[in-house]
């Protein structure tokens, strides 16, 4: 998957739960996902468990703290699935 | 000085009708929202008939975002954020997530349980040991606060903000508690009312304590029977009620339709105490609530018009008759005029006492008593006690002063509130 394809996927992913119609569509590599999207802090777990079905993996506690920009979604992402 | 508290704002989400026009006009015609439920069937219950109001995918989305709707599933919530939000709208306010935080305004907003259907997702995935894959939308769904949280939040209310509890008396309650936050000075405002979900999860220990009827199976409409001698039990119902209680003075400053006016009211318990049980009230406490309430709005029992009774069609109905008669000393064709909404929409278990209030102030606003449907045979218990023409079978056009509002709730607790036409 290239790095455009998975930051398409994410995009898809976030677009529920984001506050911030501007960041959304300038959404990139950077965007944090509460500072920049305005994604409510609870609703980062629903996010995580989207890109959990998505990707069919499993993300846990120690990456969950990590995951809060594209680019922490994006390696751990990778990460996991380079693993399987 | 205490403040006088008018209502200057209705929303209902019943069984027969899904706004207050619809409603209005349902209860005028004496309209059932009682239908035959498959699922109930299915699933072995006694009774399958029960009320559901219909709500469609759109509809939600007039009233909670995609993201509030993600992973909902909470009937309770939903009927009561309508019901809710169209009160404040008919209140005169718009709904603007960005409007002003307002701190004379707040809510009290009743349920017995929240989001059965939710906690059983939730339940099942838990026990495949996946407490992970819960997400965010658990809990708000599934505290018994949920339904005020989500409107306080909707709302942007800055005063007390809670949900109260005290089963079928539950949406009785909550009036009489915002009533008393605003005659004391402590509020402007406040959002009352009630919700209940619907379905097997919330009906099925009724089922199981063989208090619904299981003989109207085949004729879901003729199934709620209260006062009847073929009243065989109650048929379960959902929904929620809600009202926007003010200060007369904020009313009249903001220039408000008045519905009606709070005289006053009473709460309390027969403690499970001398013949009051966990499911069956003391009737002496019943009689005090209702004297109590009177001497509190300053009325006498002489001027009550009509009474929206509990009446669940339980074998009970003819000991409530008694109760109201004795309470008010008066009898035969003496008694003021009785109905139930029960016989339209069911029992709406913590819902009924709102979805009651708002029929009950409705009676008031447009001058007219509903028909109390299924009652071609009084249950002649009754009879000994009140003439068979204050029973009301076909609705009423005839001025309404004062109408009150009783409630009875498993845990012996009882409720009363007195509505007065506002001219």
């Amino acid at each position: 998957m290239t790095k455009e394809e998975l930051i398409t996927k994410l995009k898809t992913i976030v677009q529920p739960y984001i506050q911030d119609e501007e960041a959304f569509k300038n959404l990139s590599e950077n965007t944090d996902f509460i500072n920049d999207l305005k994604i409510n802090s609870a609703n980062l777990v629903d996010v995580i468990l989207d890109v959990e079905d998505e990707f069919d993996i499993r993300i846990e506690n120690d990456d969950m703290e990590k995951m809060t920009s594209v680019k922490a979604a994006m390696d751990i992402v990778n990460e996991k699935l380079a693993a399987t | 000085m205490k403040n006088r508290v008018v209502i200057t704002g209705l929303g209902v989400v019943a069984p027969n009708g899904v706004d207050i026009d619809a409603f209005t006009q349902a209860i005028k015609r004496g309209e059932s929202g009682i239908t035959f439920h498959q699922n109930l069937k299915d699933l072995n219950f006694s009774c399958c008939i029960g009320g559901i109001p219909q709500i469609s995918e759109e509809k939600k989305l007039e009233y909670l975002t995609p993201l509030q709707l993600r992973g909902f599933n909470s009937s309770g919530i939903l009927y009561g954020c309508i019901a809710g939000m169209d009160a404040w709208k008919s209140a005169g306010f718009d709904i603007n997530s960005e409007s002003d935080l307002d701190y004379d305004s707040g809510t009290i907003f009743g349920t017995g349980t929240s989001g059965v259907e939710k906690f059983r997702e939730a339940i099942y995935k838990l026990d495949d040991n996946q407490v992970k894959r819960l997400g965010s939308t658990v809990v708000v769904q599934t505290m018994a606060s949920g339904i005020s949280a989500f409107l306080g939040g909707i709302l942007g209310l800055g005063n007390q903000v809670t949900t109260n509890s005290s089963a079928c008396s539950t949406g009785t309650e909550a009036i009489l508690m915002g009533y008393e936050r605003i005659k004391n000075g402590q509020a402007k405002r406040m959002l009352v009312g009630s919700c209940s979900d619907d379905g097997p999860y919330i009906w099925g220990g009724f089922d199981a304590m063989r208090v619904m009827t299981y003989k109207h199976n085949e004729s879901p409409e003729h199934g709620s029977r209260p006062m009847s001698a073929s009243a065989s039990g109650f048929v379960p119902g959902s929904g929620a009620g809600a009202l926007v209680l003010e200060s007369l003075e904020s009313a009249i400053a903001r220039n408000a339709t008045i519905y009606a006016e709070v005289l006053g009211g009473n709460i309390n318990s027969g403690g499970q105490r001398d013949g009051g049980t966990m499911t069956a009230p003391n009737a002496d406490a019943v009689k005090r609530c209702i004297v109590d309430a009177i001497e509190n709005s300053n009325v006498l029992a002489e001027d009550i018009d009509v009474i929206n009774g509990h009446l669940t069609a339980t074998s009970k109905d003819s000991l409530e008759i008694e109760n109201w008669t004795k309470a008010l000393n008066r009898k035969g064709e003496n008694f003021p005029y009785i109905n139930s909404l029960k016989s339209m929409v069911g029992h709406c278990l913590a819902a009924a006492g709102s979805i009651e209030s708002v029929a009950t102030v409705l009676q008031i606003k447009e001058q007219f008593v509903f028909p109390n449907m299924n009652c071609n045979n009084v249950h002649p218990d009754i009879l000994e006690f009140i003439s068979e023409e204050k029973i009301v079978k076909k609705a009423l056009n005839i001025p309404i002063n004062i109408a009150v509002k009783a409630s009875f709730g498993f845990g012996d607790v009882n409720g009363c509130i007195i509505f007065k036409r506002y001219i």
